[in-house]
Formats: C-alpha cells, structure tokens, sequence
C-alpha cells in the first residue's frame, strides 16, 4: 500500500457563491498544466476537493509544481481504501507508517459523509485509533498535540486517508480574474509585481520595451527568462517586445533633459495602453512603489498617470524594498533579476530628472515634437512571443541537442 | 567485440556525438562574451545545466561544471577543506574510494589535514553507524562512495546523510560517478556529489559537481567568472551539451533496462560460482546491475586481461585510475578478502548495451582459460 493520491483543498474559492463552478474548472485546468510533467497523472473533481491520481508518478515531481498553484489552500498525499471497515482500518496504519519525521503521538480525525456507511465517525475514530495503537510500538493517542493527524475521509467513491498537510499558495485561480498587462523592465520589482497579480487570479500577459543597440541582446533575454519564470504560477505567458530605440533618441533629441524620463514613462504607458487595448486587456500592472526612486514620487505617478485612464495595478505600492526581494527570492526571479544588464530606462537618462514633473510642463514639452508616428510604429513593430506553451523555434534546436 | 569494461569508461552513443558536433559548430560562441553568438552559446549551457540538474533532481544553480569524476571529487573536497579548515581540520573517508577521492585525502594530510579512513565490511560497505562514530567536533568533511567502482557494492549514502543531518558543521559529498544513471540516488540530504559523463556514453572530459546552494568551497581554478567563480575556465559547452544528452538517454534506458542488467549479472555470478577456481567478490544483492568482481586465486589478472583480449573480449583488473600499477587492489584488501583475492580480482562490467551473448562468451572463455592458466602458473610455484 502505498500513497498513490494527492488531495487537494481550496480555501477561499467556497466562499464564492456563483462563480464557484467556473472557479473550480479554472483551477483544475492550472493544475493539470501544473503537472503535465508527469503524464500519467489524473485531475479529478470531486465534492469541494480536487484530486489527483498518481498512477505511479512520483508524488514529490507532482508535489512541487503543486505549491506554486494559486488557489490552493493546502494539499496531503493521500491513500485510498474500499469502503470497508477492516480496509480503512490497514489503510490508516500504513499511512501513518509511511509518514515522515516524528510520529510518537497521532490522533485520529473520521469524518462520514458517505452517510450508507454503517459506522458513525465517532466510533470510528476509536476503531482505528485501537488498531493503529495495537500494530504499533510506543506510539499513543494525543488529540490536542498531535504528531500526526490522521485525517479519514468516508466519502461515496471510496475512503480516503492522508496525514498532514502541506500549505498552498493561497489566492484564487488564475484566469479567473481576467486578464492584465505588465509592465516588465527586467528589474527586481516588476516580475514580483506580475507573481502578486496571478495571485488574485489575474492572467498575465506582459510588455518590455527594448532599445538596441543601447540594450544588450542579454537584457532582453533576462527578460524573457523571467517571464518563463513566471509561467510557473499560472500558465503561459505572452511578452510584447517593443522597439524603443527610434523614440527613445527623438525624445532624447527634443525634450529637455529634465523632462526626459517623465515622457519616456509617459510614453511607455501610452504603448503599453494600445498593445492592451489591442489585446483586449482591461487593465495593467507595473512594480512602481512609492518613493522608491525619482519616477515614483507621487507627483511623478500623477504626472505620468495622466496619458491613460486604465486602471494601473501596483501591487508593490506600499512594499519595502526588502519585501520585495523577499517575495522574488521566493518565487525564483531574483537571481535573474540582479543580472547586470542595463535596460531601456538607465540609457540616455540624465542625472538631473526632475523629482516633482508637473503635467503642465510634460504636456507642453510634448507638443513641441510629432512623436505619433514614432509610437505608432513602435506599436506596429512589437515583436509577440508566448512562453509556456510551445517553445521558442531557435530554442528548439537547442532542446533536441539535450 | 565483447567489450565488458563499461566501468572504464562507456561508448559514446550517435546520438551524444551527432549533439557535440551540432553545439561544436551551430553554438561555437564564447558564453561569456556579449554578443549574439555569445549569448545564444550560454543560452544553451543553461539549457545543459538545467536538464543535467533536472536528472539529479536539483536545482539549476547547483551544478558546476568540471572535467569529469576525478576534478569533481578534488574540488569537493579540497574545495571544502580548505575553504572550511578555521572550523576544524579533521577529514573522514573510507578505505575504498577510488583513487581521485583517497589520493586527494592523502594530500590534504600534507597541508595538516588529519584524515580517518573508514574500514568497509567484507562487502564493501560502510554502515552509517560507523560513520557517525568517527565524527568529531573538528569534522568538516565526510565523503563515500556511492557504488564502489570495483566492487560494486552499493553504500547506504541516503540513510549516512540522513544521520549526518545532525552534525551541521560538516559536509557530506558523495562519489557518484559508477552509480549515475544505474542506481538513483536522492541528493536531498547530500551537500556534494561528483558525476562524469563518459561513464554514461558520454565525452571523456566532461563531468559535474552538485553542490547544493549555500554550500561554499575553494576554487582549484581562478581566472574567470565561469560557474560562479567556483571553476573558472572557458565552458565546454557541447562536451557538457553531450553530457545531458547521454545522461537523459541513460535515464531512459535505466527505466527500460535496469531489470534486465540486473538479472544478467545475477546470471553472471551464478555462472562464475560454478567454477572451483573463482571467488566472487561482488554480493549478488545490494550491488549496482552493471558491475562483476571475481578473483581467481593464484592467476595472475594481468595474464588473464592479455589473453581475454587476444580473444576480442575486453574486461579490466581493477579502477582503470590504478590497473596499470602493479599492486594488489587496495578496496579488495580494504574489504577484508585477503591478499590472495586481492591479487587476482577481475572487474566485468556491463552496459545497457551488453547483450546476454556477450556474458555468455566471456563465461565460455574463461572457463576454458582459467583452468589452464592454473595448470601453467600453478607448477611454477
């Protein structure tokens, strides 16, 4: 007998009435992408839980991409018995004695919802307790402190028993929320910005600008590493890659250069609407967090929030930036993101930006210059790529070498 | 031919060797340098180092590249000793690691190091009991054989780091170069681990170091950035681009072929044990598939290797590292066989490519050789 389920529960998505169908196929849908590493296994829905049959994949290369599913609240590995007394009873043994780490102490906690079954769960509770205590040494019951938790579920298609659990990654499904776009430089903030959104369940998609030669060939491929990073928590991601270099010089050549940063991000935004709109994407997101640097002073957000009236997500508004490294050490992107390769926003940039722009004056210095045809074929030339899904072309050559 | 000596080393497949001359030519950039040829050359060494990392079930960041089994085992433990020594200088191996591991424990001696060599059972095993048992407060390194490279016997390595987990100061590292792709080994209690690829049909020259994150050691190289400065050196991206290859390759043919080598080498030993004059030194449970020992008392090996070979079957004495020296084998003595068995030890070696005719021919011949060979010998004496 061996572990051979996984259980997986969600938390907050109960709470949510209606929509807790569509939530449910959502993130059985993620999981299964979650998993595609291990062929075999099987996604099943049942009453309030998903899950998955291993069918001899090793539960740790299911359990792993598992944590990082949003929507989940926690999951156990778990094994299944007949509907039978003596069944369940050996079944909760060797689950016990398969677990890990301390396991002087256990408490046994039934639970009938097959209500046909002929035991009640409290006496239940008891009947496996004796036998787990008789088929074992120097083992008692405690159940308040328990080492192990021995969890029975008698449900209609069978009973199924795991001990312990282990937390998920909270949030709800991604996809169920719609769809944003990221604004991704390749800094530390904006891929950790992306993470906190497919957290409240929002798909991504995401949007760097690139200024070659000025930019490296490496900066833009950090750029698509993390977006592959971030497939990880929530499926395929499509990266817009802009072509910045022919405004960023005309901005460069006709705004002062005080000035020069506030209409490069106000550029950006423009662009980055347009693609979204595009797109059809209701909102974008971005790693601004206030006061961090100069474009991030409340008068510089004011003054470059002007251009668009789509909702702008800053999920790291009021983040310390330890919080953040914190949450991209976490999630993977950190030792990406630190990769020194400069992107589109420290080239050309001069020292004296302006901390306090006013709308004003950006609008004014603007006017002085027809940049419309600059963004619109910056617009026109966006190169499209989706990772996740399919690999690259040029990459698949590499993969069959390996 | 019969090649039976796949523990030397291992024929590289097509595959491997059609992979090096694609990432040779299509990928020749320098990883390191700037531009495109550059980028897409170090593109593709993440992508080696993330498949080889993703067979060892580790992380990406924990591989560093090196030459093979016998630079992997120096950099982890002169790495660790001398990066460590302030915390204590008191080393632990066993008796019969092959010689890249013993000899770079003998060194260490040189510069203060004491060193405890560990006595295997008659098997070859260390029980992690005895491991435990020789750590001191000054420990600082333990490493073991995973699947001893003559006899292969297999070590308790999961369960020794397990208990070694109690003593946070010291590192474990684990030789893992006969063990790769024929016996899995979970690395999660493990700090180091050594692999070389031409053990799996890879390229001589290229192999691996895990070492997990967080762990720091000494650089034998200096001179670049390469493996985060812990092995600087230009990278050889399709030799190691060749290694994931024939280790995933390997992997596959593991999964298929394993029952099968296993059973062969348990026909092997059953055979070899009808013959009065061999003593099999390799236990036919708790072994890798692939690996065969036997002595025949009172032939001298060499002879044997010369004649098997005029025959087109090709086995080995001892560790390649230490066949050419004219000594007993150190790991048969270590073991407790006796000198006579240690003089005579005949390693036979498999592959996923061996074919049962093949065993079956080397069992023929030696059954016809040996006892002649005894005749001669025999009336020297």
């Amino acid at each position: 007998m061996r572990y051979d389920h996984i259980l997986v529960r969600y938390g907050e998505l109960a709470l949510k009435g209606k929509n807790r169908a569509q939530f449910e196929k959502k993130l059985e849908q993620n999981i299964r992408f979650a998993v595609s590493g291990a062929p075999n296994c099987k996604v099943k829905r049942t009453f309030g839980r998903i899950m998955i049959e291993l069918h001899g994949e090793p539960p740790t290369t299911v359990m792993e991409p598992l944590r990082h599913v949003f929507g989940i609240s926690s999951f156990s590995l778990a094994m299944k018995a007949a509907n039978k007394e003596e069944e369940i009873k050996e079944t909760a043994l060797q689950a016990f004695l398969q677990q890990s780490g301390a396991k002087k102490t256990f408490k046994v906690n039934a639970r009938r919802s097959y209500k046909p079954f002929p035991i009640s769960s409290q006496e239940m509770n008891q009947r496996i307790g004796g036998y787990v205590l008789k088929n074992t040494d120097n083992v008692t019951v405690d159940v308040h402190h328990p080492d192990i938790e021995i969890n029975v579920e008698i449900r209609e298609q069978g009973t199924f028993i795991t001990c312990g659990r282990i937390e998920g990654a909270g949030g709800l499904p991604v996809g169920t929320a719609g769809k944003v776009m990221l604004m991704l430089s390749g800094g530390i903030d904006s891929p950790v910005a992306g993470y906190l959104a497919l957290k409240r369940g929002a798909e991504l998609e995401a949007v760097h600008f690139h200024s070659p030669p000025y930019t490296n060939e490496r900066a833009r491929k950090k750029v698509e590493d993390l977006t592959s990073v971030l497939t990880a928590f929530g499926g395929p991601v499509t990266l817009h890659v802009v072509p910045f270099t022919e405004l960023q010089k005309a901005i460069h050549a006709n705004i002062p250069s005080n000035y020069a940063m506030t209409i490069m991000r106000r550029m950006m935004l423009r662009i980055t609407e347009r693609i979204a709109e595009k797109r059809g994407i209701k909102a974008l997101a971005n790693g601004e967090s206030l006061g961090q640097v100069a474009s991030q002073t409340l008068e510089s957000m004011h003054t470059i929030n002007e251009v668009t009236n789509m909702p702008i997500l800053r999920p790291l508004v009021t983040m310390d930036k330890q919080e953040v490294i914190d949450i991209s050490d976490k999630i993977g992107t950190y030792p990406i993101s630190i990769l020194p390769y400069e992107d589109c926003c420290t080239i050309f940039l001069p020292s004296d930006s302006v901390t306090k722009p006013r709308r004003d004056k950006a609008a004014r210095f603007e006017q002085a210059f027809d940049f419309e045809p600059y963004m619109e074929e910056a617009v026109e030339n966006t190169e499209m790529m989706t990772f996740g899904r399919e690999t690259k072309q040029s990459e698949q050559h590499m993969d069959d070498l390996l | 031919m019969v090649y039976l000596d796949n523990s030397a080393t291992t024929k590289p497949w097509p595959e491997v060797l059609d992979a090096y001359y694609k990432a040779a030519s299509d990928y020749f950039g320098n990883p390191s340098s700037l531009h495109h040829p550059g980028v897409e050359a170090e593109t593709l060494l993440n992508k080696g180092r993330s498949a080889v990392a993703g067979l060892l079930r580790v992380r990406p960041e924990e591989i560093v590249f090196t030459s093979g089994g016998t630079e992997s085992n120096n950099l982890a433990i002169k790495g660790i000793a001398f990066k460590h020594q302030e915390r204590g200088k008191h080393l632990i191996t066993s008796a019969v690691e092959h010689p890249s591991v013993k000899e770079a424990f003998m060194d260490l001696e040189e510069f203060g190091f004491e060193v405890t060599y560990l006595e295997a059972d008659r098997e070859g095993r260390i029980s992690p009991e005895n491991v435990v048992k020789a750590v001191r407060e000054d420990t600082i390194l333990v490493s073991l054989i995973h699947v001893n490279n003559e006899l292969g016997t297999i070590n308790p390595i999961e369960e020794t780091a397990r208990q070694l987990k109690q003593f946070p100061k010291l590192f474990f590292h684990t030789d893992h170069v006969q063990g790769a792709a024929h016996v899995p080994l979970d690395l999660s209690d493990v700090d180091l681990c050594s692999i070389s690829a031409h053990k799996f049909h890879g390229l001589k020259g290229t192999g691996a170091l895990f070492k997990k994150n967080g762990v720091f050691l000494s650089s034998l190289f200096h001179g670049g950035e390469q493996e985060n400065a812990f092995r600087a050196g230009t990278e050889n991206v399709p030799g190691i681009t060749a290694m994931a290859k024939a280790f995933r390759l390997s992997e596959e043919k593991r999964q298929d072929e394993n029952d099968r080598l296993q059973s062969l080498k348990i026909h092997l030993i059953r055979e070899l044990q009808t013959m009065e004059e061999a003593e099999v030194n390799t236990p036919i449970t708790g072994s890798a598939p692939h690996i065969v020992n036997v002595s025949f008392p009172g032939v001298k090996p060499e002879v044997l290797v010369q004649e098997l070979t005029r025959q087109d079957i090709h086995v080995s004495t001892k560790s390649a590292c230490s066949s050419k020296l004219e000594e007993p084998s150190a790991v048969i003595k270590a073991a407790g066989l006796g000198e006579e068995r240690a003089w005579s030890a005949l390693r036979i070696s498999f592959s996923y490519e061996t074919a049962e005719a093949e065993i079956e021919a080397a069992v023929t011949a030696l059954q016809r050789i040996v006892p002649e060979m005894k005749k001669v010998m025999g009336e020297k004496k």
